[in-house]
Protein backbone atom coordinates (compact mmCIF):
# COMPACT_ATOMS: atom_id res chain seq x y z
CA UNK A 1 0.00 0.00 0.00
CA UNK A 2 1.18 3.78 -0.90
CA UNK A 3 2.15 5.13 2.32
CA UNK A 4 -0.09 7.75 3.55
CA UNK A 5 0.15 8.75 7.38
CA UNK A 6 3.74 7.84 7.32
CA UNK A 7 4.63 9.03 3.92
CA UNK A 8 6.78 11.66 5.29
CA UNK A 9 8.56 9.27 8.42
CA UNK A 10 11.83 8.53 6.11
CA UNK A 11 13.16 11.47 5.57
CA UNK A 12 15.24 13.04 8.42
CA UNK A 13 14.29 16.60 8.08
CA UNK A 14 10.33 15.02 8.35
CA UNK A 15 9.63 17.39 11.79
CA UNK A 16 10.77 20.49 10.09
CA UNK A 17 7.76 22.58 8.20
CA UNK A 18 10.28 23.24 4.93
CA UNK A 19 10.04 19.38 4.26
CA UNK A 20 6.18 19.33 5.40
CA UNK A 21 5.41 22.19 2.82
CA UNK A 22 7.81 20.43 0.19
CA UNK A 23 5.80 17.27 0.64
CA UNK A 24 2.41 19.46 0.01
CA UNK A 25 2.04 20.33 3.73
CA UNK A 26 -0.21 22.96 4.57
CA UNK A 27 -2.19 23.02 1.11
CA UNK A 28 -5.24 20.98 2.61
CA UNK A 29 -5.36 23.46 5.27
CA UNK A 30 -5.59 26.44 2.81
CA UNK A 31 -8.17 24.63 0.73
CA UNK A 32 -10.57 24.14 3.56
CA UNK A 33 -10.58 27.89 5.20
CA UNK A 34 -10.39 29.20 1.71
CA UNK A 35 -13.14 27.05 -0.13
CA UNK A 36 -15.05 25.37 2.28
CA UNK A 37 -17.20 26.11 4.90
CA UNK A 38 -17.02 24.11 8.53
CA UNK A 39 -20.09 21.75 7.70
CA UNK A 40 -18.54 20.96 4.34
CA UNK A 41 -15.70 19.78 6.06
CA UNK A 42 -17.66 17.57 8.71
CA UNK A 43 -19.86 16.58 5.64
CA UNK A 44 -16.47 15.59 4.15
CA UNK A 45 -15.16 13.33 7.01
CA UNK A 46 -18.51 11.82 7.41
CA UNK A 47 -18.14 10.59 3.66
CA UNK A 48 -15.10 9.52 4.64
CA UNK A 49 -16.65 6.75 7.02
CA UNK A 50 -13.60 7.51 8.85
CA UNK A 51 -13.45 6.21 12.57
CA UNK A 52 -11.60 7.68 15.58
CA UNK A 53 -8.42 5.83 16.06
CA UNK A 54 -8.23 6.38 20.16
CA UNK A 55 -9.96 3.27 20.84
CA UNK A 56 -13.65 3.06 20.68
CA UNK A 57 -13.81 3.74 16.50
CA UNK A 58 -16.96 6.17 16.99
CA UNK A 59 -17.29 7.58 13.45
CA UNK A 60 -15.32 11.32 13.87
CA UNK A 61 -17.75 13.34 11.41
CA UNK A 62 -20.59 12.53 13.37
CA UNK A 63 -19.00 13.07 16.87
CA UNK A 64 -17.70 16.67 15.03
CA UNK A 65 -21.58 17.17 14.11
CA UNK A 66 -22.92 17.24 17.58
CA UNK A 67 -20.61 20.54 18.19
CA UNK A 68 -23.52 23.76 17.76
CA UNK A 69 -22.87 25.38 15.06
CA UNK A 70 -23.27 28.43 17.31
CA UNK A 71 -23.08 28.99 20.80
CA UNK A 72 -22.78 31.72 23.56
CA UNK A 73 -19.43 30.91 24.53
CA UNK A 74 -16.17 29.63 22.81
CA UNK A 75 -16.29 26.00 21.89
CA UNK A 76 -12.64 23.92 21.87
CA UNK A 77 -10.46 20.93 20.37
CA UNK A 78 -8.30 19.34 22.33
CA UNK A 79 -6.04 16.48 20.57
CA UNK A 80 -5.06 13.61 22.90
CA UNK A 81 -1.59 12.70 22.36
CA UNK A 82 -1.75 11.27 25.73
CA UNK A 83 -0.54 7.90 24.23
CA UNK A 84 -0.76 5.34 27.35
CA UNK A 85 -2.75 2.56 26.62
CA UNK A 86 0.20 -1.10 27.12
CA UNK A 87 1.27 -1.86 23.94
CA UNK A 88 0.46 1.33 21.63
CA UNK A 89 3.15 3.66 20.03
CA UNK A 90 2.02 4.98 17.13
CA UNK A 91 0.91 8.54 18.02
CA UNK A 92 4.49 9.10 19.40
CA UNK A 93 5.76 8.20 16.03
CA UNK A 94 3.28 11.41 14.25
CA UNK A 95 4.20 13.58 16.73
CA UNK A 96 8.29 12.96 16.62
CA UNK A 97 8.32 12.57 13.33
CA UNK A 98 5.75 14.64 11.20
CA UNK A 99 4.45 17.20 13.73
CA UNK A 100 3.23 19.20 11.21
CA UNK A 101 0.58 16.61 10.00
CA UNK A 102 -0.68 16.57 13.35
CA UNK A 103 -0.92 19.98 13.55
CA UNK A 104 -2.31 20.46 9.72
CA UNK A 105 -5.19 17.76 11.06
CA UNK A 106 -6.41 19.78 14.18
CA UNK A 107 -6.00 23.32 12.78
CA UNK A 108 -8.60 21.26 10.20
CA UNK A 109 -10.81 19.92 12.42
CA UNK A 110 -10.90 23.01 14.67
CA UNK A 111 -12.14 24.80 11.69
CA UNK A 112 -14.57 22.13 11.04
CA UNK A 113 -15.97 22.22 14.86
CA UNK A 114 -15.82 25.80 14.99
CA UNK A 115 -13.34 26.45 18.03
CA UNK A 116 -11.04 29.02 18.07
CA UNK A 117 -8.64 27.14 20.57
CA UNK A 118 -7.79 23.77 20.34
CA UNK A 119 -5.55 22.02 22.21
CA UNK A 120 -2.98 19.75 22.49
CA UNK A 121 -2.64 16.75 25.49
CA UNK A 122 0.60 15.46 25.12
CA UNK A 123 1.45 12.87 27.69
CA UNK A 124 4.32 13.96 30.73
CA UNK A 125 6.57 11.32 29.33
CA UNK A 126 7.10 12.55 25.90
CA UNK A 127 9.80 15.10 26.60
CA UNK A 128 11.62 14.92 23.29
CA UNK A 129 7.85 14.62 20.98
CA UNK A 130 6.78 18.07 23.38
CA UNK A 131 9.90 19.74 22.36
CA UNK A 132 9.65 18.91 19.03
CA UNK A 133 6.01 19.84 18.57
CA UNK A 134 6.83 22.87 20.47
CA UNK A 135 9.64 23.70 17.52
CA UNK A 136 6.48 22.94 14.70
CA UNK A 137 3.96 25.38 16.38
CA UNK A 138 6.60 28.29 16.35
CA UNK A 139 7.34 27.95 12.67
CA UNK A 140 3.63 27.44 12.13
CA UNK A 141 2.65 30.31 13.65
CA UNK A 142 5.43 32.54 12.07
CA UNK A 143 4.03 31.40 9.00
CA UNK A 144 0.66 32.28 10.23
CA UNK A 145 -1.12 28.89 10.01
CA UNK A 146 -1.80 29.39 13.13
CA UNK A 147 -3.68 32.84 14.51
CA UNK A 148 -5.84 35.03 13.00
CA UNK A 149 -7.19 35.41 9.53
CA UNK A 150 -5.96 32.26 7.87
CA UNK A 151 -4.87 32.60 4.80
CA UNK A 152 -6.36 35.91 4.65
CA UNK A 153 -10.12 34.75 5.88
CA UNK A 154 -11.94 35.69 8.66
CA UNK A 155 -10.76 31.87 10.28
CA UNK A 156 -8.25 32.51 13.43
CA UNK A 157 -7.28 29.18 15.33
CA UNK A 158 -4.80 28.82 18.65
CA UNK A 159 -3.14 26.01 19.31
CA UNK A 160 -1.87 25.87 23.53
CA UNK A 161 0.08 22.69 23.82
CA UNK A 162 0.02 21.02 27.29
CA UNK A 163 2.18 18.52 29.19
CA UNK A 164 0.79 15.81 31.46
CA UNK A 165 2.36 14.62 34.30
CA UNK A 166 2.07 11.01 34.33
CA UNK A 167 -1.56 9.17 34.57
CA UNK A 168 -2.87 6.56 32.19
CA UNK A 169 -6.43 7.81 33.38
CA UNK A 170 -6.02 11.25 31.80
CA UNK A 171 -6.33 9.54 28.66
CA UNK A 172 -9.92 9.26 29.50
CA UNK A 173 -11.26 12.27 27.73
CA UNK A 174 -13.42 13.14 30.22
CA UNK A 175 -10.62 12.64 32.79
CA UNK A 176 -8.27 14.73 30.29
CA UNK A 177 -10.50 18.16 30.34
CA UNK A 178 -10.54 17.51 34.27
CA UNK A 179 -6.48 17.42 34.10
CA UNK A 180 -6.36 20.40 31.42
CA UNK A 181 -8.53 22.56 33.90
CA UNK A 182 -5.73 22.21 36.97
CA UNK A 183 -7.51 19.39 38.88
CA UNK A 184 -6.80 15.44 39.69
CA UNK A 185 -7.66 13.30 36.49
CA UNK A 186 -11.11 12.03 37.37
CA UNK A 187 -13.08 10.98 34.52
CA UNK A 188 -16.53 12.80 34.70
CA UNK A 189 -20.49 10.95 34.46
CA UNK A 190 -21.81 11.45 31.19
CA UNK A 191 -24.50 13.15 30.40
CA UNK A 192 -23.43 15.48 29.79
CA UNK A 193 -21.50 15.22 26.48
CA UNK A 194 -17.97 16.68 25.64
CA UNK A 195 -20.27 18.18 22.77
CA UNK A 196 -22.33 19.55 25.73
CA UNK A 197 -20.30 20.39 28.38
CA UNK A 198 -16.79 19.98 28.06
CA UNK A 199 -13.46 21.67 29.03
CA UNK A 200 -14.37 24.63 31.53
CA UNK A 201 -17.75 23.55 30.58
CA UNK A 202 -18.11 24.46 26.97
CA UNK A 203 -18.47 22.41 24.03
CA UNK A 204 -15.61 20.11 23.32
CA UNK A 205 -14.45 17.42 21.06
CA UNK A 206 -11.47 15.19 21.78
CA UNK A 207 -9.90 13.29 18.82
CA UNK A 208 -7.05 10.99 18.76
CA UNK A 209 -3.41 12.17 17.25
CA UNK A 210 -3.99 9.33 14.61
CA UNK A 211 -7.15 10.53 13.98
CA UNK A 212 -6.40 14.05 13.01
CA UNK A 213 -3.55 12.96 11.16
CA UNK A 214 -5.83 11.62 8.27
CA UNK A 215 -8.28 14.68 8.10
CA UNK A 216 -5.56 16.65 5.77
CA UNK A 217 -5.47 13.52 3.33
CA UNK A 218 -9.60 13.37 3.32
CA UNK A 219 -9.74 17.37 2.50
CA UNK A 220 -7.57 16.91 -0.01
CA UNK A 221 -7.95 13.96 -2.07
CA UNK A 222 -12.06 13.14 -1.07
CA UNK A 223 -14.34 10.79 0.61
CA UNK A 224 -14.13 8.81 -1.68
CA UNK A 225 -10.46 7.87 -2.77
CA UNK A 226 -10.20 7.50 1.18
CA UNK A 227 -13.40 5.25 1.35
CA UNK A 228 -11.57 3.11 -1.34
CA UNK A 229 -9.17 2.01 1.52
CA UNK A 230 -9.54 -1.25 3.84
CA UNK A 231 -12.89 -2.44 4.29
CA UNK A 232 -16.69 -1.07 4.07
CA UNK A 233 -17.29 0.89 7.61
CA UNK A 234 -14.00 0.49 8.11
CA UNK A 235 -12.28 2.49 6.37
CA UNK A 236 -8.75 4.57 5.31
CA UNK A 237 -5.05 3.74 6.44
CA UNK A 238 -4.44 2.89 9.86
CA UNK A 239 -1.17 2.38 12.12
CA UNK A 240 -0.83 -0.90 13.80
CA UNK A 241 1.82 -1.41 16.18
CA UNK A 242 3.29 -4.69 16.91
CA UNK A 243 5.32 -5.38 20.51
CA UNK A 244 6.08 -8.23 22.20
CA UNK A 245 7.83 -11.92 20.55
CA UNK A 246 7.38 -10.59 16.68
CA UNK A 247 10.79 -10.59 15.10
CA UNK A 248 10.40 -7.20 13.46
CA UNK A 249 8.31 -5.08 15.84
CA UNK A 250 7.21 -1.65 15.03
CA UNK A 251 4.63 0.38 13.90
CA UNK A 252 3.03 -0.67 10.51
CA UNK A 253 1.04 1.50 7.92
CA UNK A 254 -1.67 -0.71 6.22
CA UNK A 255 -5.04 -0.55 4.88
CA UNK A 256 -7.44 -1.13 7.52
CA UNK A 257 -8.93 -4.50 7.99
CA UNK A 258 -5.14 -6.02 7.32
CA UNK A 259 -5.52 -9.61 8.51
CA UNK A 260 -4.14 -10.37 11.80
CA UNK A 261 -1.99 -13.14 10.53
CA UNK A 262 -0.77 -11.41 7.98
CA UNK A 263 0.61 -8.31 10.34
CA UNK A 264 2.25 -10.88 12.42
CA UNK A 265 3.84 -13.16 9.99
CA UNK A 266 4.77 -10.87 7.22
CA UNK A 267 4.73 -7.84 7.62
CA UNK A 268 6.25 -8.43 11.90
CA UNK A 269 8.49 -11.93 10.18
CA UNK A 270 6.75 -14.39 12.63
CA UNK A 271 8.14 -14.76 15.97
CA UNK A 272 11.61 -13.54 17.09
CA UNK A 273 12.63 -16.73 18.28
CA UNK A 274 12.46 -19.80 15.91
CA UNK A 275 11.33 -23.16 17.24
CA UNK A 276 8.93 -21.42 19.36
CA UNK A 277 5.23 -21.28 18.84
CA UNK A 278 2.62 -18.48 18.84
CA UNK A 279 0.66 -18.89 21.81
CA UNK A 280 -1.40 -15.85 22.33
CA UNK A 281 -2.12 -12.24 20.55
CA UNK A 282 -3.66 -9.55 22.43
CA UNK A 283 -4.73 -7.34 19.23
CA UNK A 284 -5.89 -3.62 20.58
CA UNK A 285 -3.92 -2.71 23.72
CA UNK A 286 -3.75 -4.26 27.00
CA UNK A 287 -7.74 -3.26 27.61
CA UNK A 288 -8.89 -5.60 24.91
CA UNK A 289 -10.34 -9.45 25.37
CA UNK A 290 -7.17 -12.02 23.85
CA UNK A 291 -6.85 -13.88 21.10
CA UNK A 292 -5.43 -17.43 21.37
CA UNK A 293 -3.44 -18.97 18.20
CA UNK A 294 -5.87 -20.55 16.70
CA UNK A 295 -8.38 -17.54 16.86
CA UNK A 296 -6.03 -15.17 14.71
CA UNK A 297 -7.27 -15.47 11.28
CA UNK A 298 -9.21 -12.45 11.44
CA UNK A 299 -9.34 -9.07 9.63
CA UNK A 300 -8.17 -6.17 12.20
CA UNK A 301 -11.05 -3.95 11.78
CA UNK A 302 -13.42 -2.51 14.76
CA UNK A 303 -16.42 -5.05 12.87
CA UNK A 304 -14.42 -7.64 12.41
CA UNK A 305 -12.66 -7.94 15.56
CA UNK A 306 -15.71 -7.11 17.37
CA UNK A 307 -17.40 -9.87 15.55
CA UNK A 308 -14.62 -12.29 16.52
CA UNK A 309 -15.47 -10.92 20.61
CA UNK A 310 -12.44 -8.84 20.87
CA UNK A 311 -11.74 -5.20 19.76
CA UNK A 312 -9.51 -3.15 17.59
CA UNK A 313 -8.79 -0.81 20.21
CA UNK A 314 -5.95 1.33 19.99
CA UNK A 315 -3.99 -1.56 17.34
CA UNK A 316 -1.52 -2.45 19.57
CA UNK A 317 -0.85 -5.73 18.75
CA UNK A 318 0.72 -7.62 21.62
CA UNK A 319 2.55 -11.11 20.77
CA UNK A 320 2.92 -13.75 22.86
CA UNK A 321 5.17 -17.41 21.98
CA UNK A 322 4.92 -20.64 23.69
CA UNK A 323 7.08 -19.76 26.63
CA UNK A 324 5.08 -16.78 28.13
CA UNK A 325 2.96 -17.64 31.24
CA UNK A 326 -0.13 -16.34 30.98
CA UNK A 327 -1.17 -16.12 34.53
CA UNK A 328 1.89 -14.16 34.79
CA UNK A 329 1.24 -11.68 31.99
CA UNK A 330 -2.57 -11.23 33.40
CA UNK A 331 -1.20 -10.65 36.58
CA UNK A 332 0.99 -7.84 34.88
CA UNK A 333 -1.99 -6.22 33.25
CA UNK A 334 -3.83 -6.60 36.02
CA UNK A 335 -1.31 -4.35 38.41
CA UNK A 336 -1.05 -2.14 35.66
CA UNK A 337 -5.12 -1.32 36.23
CA UNK A 338 -5.03 -1.64 40.02
CA UNK A 339 -2.13 1.50 39.87
CA UNK A 340 -4.06 3.45 37.06
CA UNK A 341 -7.36 3.46 38.41
CA UNK A 342 -8.61 6.64 39.70
CA UNK A 343 -9.98 5.36 42.49
CA UNK A 344 -13.40 6.95 42.27
CA UNK A 345 -15.65 4.08 41.74
CA UNK A 346 -15.99 1.06 44.36
CA UNK A 347 -16.08 -1.81 41.54
CA UNK A 348 -13.33 -0.34 40.36
CA UNK A 349 -10.75 0.80 42.73
CA UNK A 350 -11.72 -2.82 44.86
CA UNK A 351 -11.85 -4.52 41.67
CA UNK A 352 -8.65 -3.85 40.10
CA UNK A 353 -7.02 -4.65 43.71
CA UNK A 354 -8.53 -7.58 44.25
CA UNK A 355 -7.74 -9.51 40.88
CA UNK A 356 -4.52 -8.22 41.67
CA UNK A 357 -4.20 -10.06 44.49
CA UNK A 358 -5.77 -13.13 43.62
CA UNK A 359 -3.77 -13.53 40.64
CA UNK A 360 -0.64 -12.89 42.25
CA UNK A 361 -1.32 -15.75 44.80
CA UNK A 362 -2.91 -18.05 41.75
CA UNK A 363 0.51 -17.13 40.21
CA UNK A 364 2.60 -18.50 43.26
CA UNK A 365 0.95 -21.32 42.92
CA UNK A 366 -0.81 -21.02 46.26
CA UNK A 367 -4.51 -20.40 44.41
CA UNK A 368 -7.65 -22.09 45.45
CA UNK A 369 -9.99 -23.41 43.72
CA UNK A 370 -12.57 -21.06 44.31
CA UNK A 371 -10.31 -18.67 42.71
CA UNK A 372 -10.52 -18.85 38.96
CA UNK A 373 -14.45 -19.09 39.52
CA UNK A 374 -13.96 -15.71 41.70
CA UNK A 375 -11.46 -13.86 39.03
CA UNK A 376 -14.70 -13.83 36.92
CA UNK A 377 -17.37 -13.23 39.26
CA UNK A 378 -15.45 -10.23 40.58
CA UNK A 379 -14.86 -8.63 36.36
CA UNK A 380 -18.37 -9.47 35.68
CA UNK A 381 -19.40 -7.31 38.69
CA UNK A 382 -16.88 -4.21 37.99
CA UNK A 383 -17.99 -4.21 34.04
CA UNK A 384 -20.52 -1.61 33.11
CA UNK A 385 -20.60 -0.39 36.60
CA UNK A 386 -18.83 2.65 36.73
CA UNK A 387 -18.03 5.63 35.71
CA UNK A 388 -15.69 5.29 33.16
CA UNK A 389 -14.37 2.25 30.99
CA UNK A 390 -11.21 1.26 32.91
CA UNK A 391 -13.25 -0.86 35.02
CA UNK A 392 -13.81 -2.98 31.50
CA UNK A 393 -10.31 -2.51 30.63
CA UNK A 394 -9.42 -4.53 33.63
CA UNK A 395 -12.39 -7.08 33.20
CA UNK A 396 -12.39 -8.03 29.90
CA UNK A 397 -8.54 -9.16 29.57
CA UNK A 398 -9.01 -11.06 32.97
CA UNK A 399 -12.20 -13.10 31.66
CA UNK A 400 -10.57 -14.03 28.05
CA UNK A 401 -7.60 -14.91 29.74
CA UNK A 402 -8.98 -17.29 32.86
CA UNK A 403 -11.88 -19.16 30.13
CA UNK A 404 -9.34 -19.28 26.96
CA UNK A 405 -6.30 -20.19 28.92
CA UNK A 406 -7.86 -22.43 31.94
CA UNK A 407 -5.80 -25.09 31.84
CA UNK A 408 -2.65 -23.22 32.50
CA UNK A 409 -4.87 -21.59 35.11
CA UNK A 410 -5.68 -24.65 36.67
CA UNK A 411 -2.32 -25.72 36.76
CA UNK A 412 -1.07 -23.37 39.10
CA UNK A 413 -3.66 -24.28 41.65
CA UNK A 414 -1.77 -25.40 44.52
CA UNK A 415 1.19 -26.19 42.38
CA UNK A 416 3.21 -24.51 45.09
CA UNK A 417 4.95 -22.29 42.52
CA UNK A 418 4.39 -21.36 38.71
CA UNK A 419 4.42 -24.24 36.69
CA UNK A 420 5.58 -22.85 33.77
CA UNK A 421 8.86 -23.66 34.14
CA UNK A 422 9.93 -23.08 30.37
CA UNK A 423 13.42 -20.94 30.13
CA UNK A 424 13.12 -17.32 28.31
CA UNK A 425 12.32 -13.76 28.24
CA UNK A 426 9.51 -14.34 29.57
CA UNK A 427 10.47 -16.65 32.92
CA UNK A 428 11.77 -13.89 35.17
CA UNK A 429 10.07 -13.49 38.70
CA UNK A 430 7.86 -10.54 38.72
CA UNK A 431 9.52 -7.67 40.53
CA UNK A 432 7.13 -5.80 42.92
CA UNK B 1 4.35 40.09 44.71
CA UNK B 2 3.64 38.97 48.34
CA UNK B 3 0.36 37.71 49.31
CA UNK B 4 -1.42 36.04 52.54
CA UNK B 5 -3.17 32.29 51.99
CA UNK B 6 -3.60 30.33 55.34
CA UNK B 7 -2.31 32.97 57.11
CA UNK B 8 1.06 32.30 56.09
CA UNK B 9 3.35 35.37 54.54
CA UNK B 10 3.84 33.98 50.88
CA UNK B 11 7.54 35.15 49.46
CA UNK B 12 7.51 35.49 45.86
CA UNK B 13 8.85 32.82 43.88
CA UNK B 14 12.72 33.35 42.39
CA UNK B 15 13.13 36.35 39.93
CA UNK B 16 14.19 33.29 37.18
CA UNK B 17 10.95 31.91 37.02
CA UNK B 18 8.73 35.12 37.55
CA UNK B 19 9.03 35.47 33.80
CA UNK B 20 8.43 32.21 32.85
CA UNK B 21 5.16 31.75 35.24
CA UNK B 22 3.73 35.17 33.52
CA UNK B 23 4.02 33.34 30.39
CA UNK B 24 2.11 29.91 31.23
CA UNK B 25 -0.38 31.92 32.85
CA UNK B 26 -0.98 34.08 29.98
CA UNK B 27 -1.50 30.65 27.86
CA UNK B 28 -4.55 29.62 29.01
CA UNK B 29 -7.99 30.92 29.05
CA UNK B 30 -8.37 29.79 32.54
CA UNK B 31 -6.07 30.44 35.37
CA UNK B 32 -6.32 26.73 37.05
CA UNK B 33 -4.53 25.12 33.76
CA UNK B 34 -1.56 26.64 34.66
CA UNK B 35 -1.32 24.97 37.64
CA UNK B 36 0.62 21.66 36.54
CA UNK B 37 2.39 23.77 33.88
CA UNK B 38 3.89 25.89 36.99
CA UNK B 39 4.30 22.84 39.08
CA UNK B 40 6.71 21.20 36.30
CA UNK B 41 8.85 24.80 36.20
CA UNK B 42 9.35 24.32 39.63
CA UNK B 43 10.38 20.78 39.88
CA UNK B 44 12.68 21.49 36.81
CA UNK B 45 13.99 24.18 38.68
CA UNK B 46 14.54 22.51 41.90
CA UNK B 47 14.17 19.27 40.96
CA UNK B 48 11.42 18.49 43.23
CA UNK B 49 8.46 20.82 44.60
CA UNK B 50 8.72 21.02 48.56
CA UNK B 51 5.53 21.65 50.54
CA UNK B 52 6.74 25.50 50.85
CA UNK B 53 6.70 25.78 46.70
CA UNK B 54 3.14 24.33 46.88
CA UNK B 55 1.62 26.57 49.33
CA UNK B 56 3.49 29.56 47.13
CA UNK B 57 2.09 28.39 44.33
CA UNK B 58 -1.35 28.34 45.94
CA UNK B 59 -1.25 31.63 47.07
CA UNK B 60 0.00 32.41 43.67
CA UNK B 61 -3.14 31.47 41.77
CA UNK B 62 -5.40 31.66 44.45
CA UNK B 63 -6.43 28.23 45.65
CA UNK B 64 -6.43 26.06 48.39
CA UNK B 65 -2.96 24.59 49.66
CA UNK B 66 -4.44 21.15 49.43
CA UNK B 67 -6.08 21.49 46.27
CA UNK B 68 -2.45 21.76 45.06
CA UNK B 69 -1.30 18.97 47.53
CA UNK B 70 -4.02 16.79 46.04
CA UNK B 71 -2.99 17.27 42.47
CA UNK B 72 0.75 17.18 43.57
CA UNK B 73 -0.12 13.53 45.14
CA UNK B 74 -2.17 12.35 42.01
CA UNK B 75 0.57 12.86 38.67
CA UNK B 76 3.12 10.39 39.00
CA UNK B 77 5.67 12.65 37.75
CA UNK B 78 5.08 15.18 40.40
CA UNK B 79 7.55 14.77 43.15
CA UNK B 80 7.68 16.37 46.86
CA UNK B 81 11.02 15.20 47.61
CA UNK B 82 14.26 15.21 46.18
CA UNK B 83 15.59 12.10 44.59
CA UNK B 84 18.94 10.91 42.55
CA UNK B 85 20.53 12.86 39.96
CA UNK B 86 19.69 10.24 37.82
CA UNK B 87 15.99 9.21 37.83
CA UNK B 88 16.26 5.42 36.45
CA UNK B 89 12.47 4.61 35.41
CA UNK B 90 12.25 0.72 34.24
CA UNK B 91 8.98 0.10 32.26
CA UNK B 92 7.85 -2.84 33.72
CA UNK B 93 4.50 -3.52 31.35
CA UNK B 94 3.76 -6.31 29.54
CA UNK B 95 5.51 -5.75 25.81
CA UNK B 96 8.79 -4.53 27.93
CA UNK B 97 8.25 -7.86 30.33
CA UNK B 98 8.08 -10.09 27.32
CA UNK B 99 11.21 -8.56 25.91
CA UNK B 100 13.18 -9.13 29.18
CA UNK B 101 12.32 -5.82 31.70
CA UNK B 102 13.42 -7.72 34.82
CA UNK B 103 16.89 -8.87 34.33
CA UNK B 104 17.20 -5.47 33.50
CA UNK B 105 15.30 -4.49 36.43
CA UNK B 106 17.53 -7.02 38.85
CA UNK B 107 20.85 -5.98 37.06
CA UNK B 108 20.31 -2.42 37.77
CA UNK B 109 19.28 -3.39 41.40
CA UNK B 110 22.58 -5.10 41.86
CA UNK B 111 24.65 -2.69 40.30
CA UNK B 112 23.33 0.64 42.45
CA UNK B 113 22.60 -1.67 45.32
CA UNK B 114 19.60 -0.10 45.81
CA UNK B 115 16.11 -1.55 45.50
CA UNK B 116 12.79 0.06 43.76
CA UNK B 117 12.12 3.28 44.98
CA UNK B 118 15.38 3.91 46.55
CA UNK B 119 18.31 6.34 45.97
CA UNK B 120 21.70 5.72 46.03
CA UNK B 121 23.60 7.25 49.09
CA UNK B 122 25.49 9.03 46.86
CA UNK B 123 22.85 10.75 46.11
CA UNK B 124 23.61 10.04 42.00
CA UNK B 125 20.67 7.33 41.33
CA UNK B 126 17.20 6.93 42.09
CA UNK B 127 15.72 3.35 40.82
CA UNK B 128 11.97 3.00 39.95
CA UNK B 129 9.61 0.98 37.78
CA UNK B 130 6.91 2.78 35.86
CA UNK B 131 3.67 1.41 33.70
CA UNK B 132 4.01 1.54 29.98
CA UNK B 133 6.41 4.41 28.06
CA UNK B 134 4.37 4.09 24.58
CA UNK B 135 7.69 2.79 23.02
CA UNK B 136 6.45 -1.42 23.14
CA UNK B 137 8.17 -1.53 19.53
CA UNK B 138 11.94 -0.58 21.12
CA UNK B 139 11.47 -2.66 24.29
CA UNK B 140 12.75 -3.03 27.15
CA UNK B 141 13.03 0.66 27.53
CA UNK B 142 14.50 2.62 30.22
CA UNK B 143 13.52 6.09 30.69
CA UNK B 144 16.37 8.24 32.31
CA UNK B 145 15.38 11.90 33.66
CA UNK B 146 14.22 12.92 29.96
CA UNK B 147 15.53 10.59 27.64
CA UNK B 148 14.29 7.44 26.34
CA UNK B 149 16.95 4.39 26.04
CA UNK B 150 15.77 1.93 24.09
CA UNK B 151 16.02 -1.70 23.16
CA UNK B 152 17.76 -2.42 26.47
CA UNK B 153 19.79 -5.22 28.23
CA UNK B 154 21.91 -5.72 30.92
CA UNK B 155 25.04 -5.14 28.15
CA UNK B 156 23.50 -1.86 26.38
CA UNK B 157 22.67 -0.07 30.07
CA UNK B 158 26.15 -0.61 31.22
CA UNK B 159 27.65 1.51 28.75
CA UNK B 160 24.73 3.97 29.08
CA UNK B 161 25.26 4.01 33.19
CA UNK B 162 28.96 4.87 32.00
CA UNK B 163 27.59 7.60 29.46
CA UNK B 164 26.13 9.66 33.04
CA UNK B 165 28.49 12.32 34.58
CA UNK B 166 28.66 12.74 37.56
C1 LIG C 1 -8.89 4.47 30.47
C2 LIG C 1 -8.88 5.09 29.11
C3 LIG C 1 -7.69 5.54 28.58
C4 LIG C 1 -7.66 6.14 27.31
N1 LIG C 1 -6.47 6.56 26.82
C5 LIG C 1 -6.44 7.15 25.59
C6 LIG C 1 -5.21 7.64 25.05
O1 LIG C 1 -4.15 7.53 25.66
N2 LIG C 1 -5.24 8.23 23.82
C7 LIG C 1 -6.40 8.37 23.11
O2 LIG C 1 -6.39 8.93 22.03
N3 LIG C 1 -7.57 7.92 23.60
C8 LIG C 1 -7.62 7.32 24.82
N4 LIG C 1 -8.82 6.90 25.31
C9 LIG C 1 -10.05 7.14 24.51
C10 LIG C 1 -10.56 8.56 24.74
O3 LIG C 1 -11.44 8.55 25.86
C11 LIG C 1 -11.36 9.07 23.56
O4 LIG C 1 -12.35 8.15 23.23
C12 LIG C 1 -10.54 9.33 22.32
O5 LIG C 1 -9.47 10.17 22.58
C13 LIG C 1 -11.43 9.95 21.27
O6 LIG C 1 -10.73 10.17 20.09
P1 LIG C 1 -11.15 9.49 18.71
O7 LIG C 1 -12.64 9.63 18.56
O8 LIG C 1 -10.40 10.25 17.70
O9 LIG C 1 -10.75 8.06 18.81
C14 LIG C 1 -8.87 6.29 26.57
C15 LIG C 1 -10.05 5.82 27.12
C16 LIG C 1 -10.06 5.22 28.37
C17 LIG C 1 -11.37 4.73 28.91
S1 LIG D 1 -13.91 3.14 36.48
FE1 LIG D 1 -12.02 3.26 37.68
S2 LIG D 1 -10.74 4.74 36.59
FE2 LIG D 1 -12.84 5.00 35.80
S3 LIG D 1 -13.72 6.61 37.08
FE3 LIG D 1 -14.22 4.70 38.09
S4 LIG D 1 -12.54 4.35 39.56
FE4 LIG D 1 -11.86 5.91 38.11
S1 LIG E 1 5.25 -1.82 27.76
FE1 LIG E 1 7.13 -0.79 28.09
S2 LIG E 1 6.98 0.89 26.73
FE2 LIG E 1 5.05 -0.08 26.51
Amino acid sequence: MEKILLRNIDNDRSHTLEAYMAAGGYRALETAVKRHTPDEIVGMVKDSELRGRGGAGFPTGLKWSFMPKEGDGPSYLICNADESEPGTFKDRLIIERDPHLLIEGTLIAAYAIRAATAFIYIRGEFVRGHKILAVALEEARAKNFIGRRLFGTEAGIDIILHRGAGSYICGEETALMDSLEGKRGYPRLKPPFPAQQGLYGCPTTVNNVETLANVPFIVERGAEWYRSIGRPKNTGPKLYCLSGHVRRPGVYELPMGVPLRELIFDHGGGLSESGRNLRAVIPGGSSVPVLTAEEIDVCMDFDSLAKAGTMLGSAGVIVMDHTVCMVKSLLNLARFYAHESCGQCTPCREGTGWLAKILQRVEEGKGTGNDLDLLLSISDRMQGNTICPLADAAAMPTRSFVTKFRDEFERHLGAGSCPVGRPGPARMSLAE
Amino acid sequence: MSDRTNGLAMEPFPARLEDRIETILGRYPRTGSALVPILQLIQEDAGFVSVRAQEQVAARLRIPAAFVAGVVSFYTMIRDRKIGKYHLQVCGTLSCCLRGSEPLLDHLKDRLGIREGETSRDGKYTLSTVECLGSCGTAPVVQINDEYYEDMSPEKIEGVLEGLKD
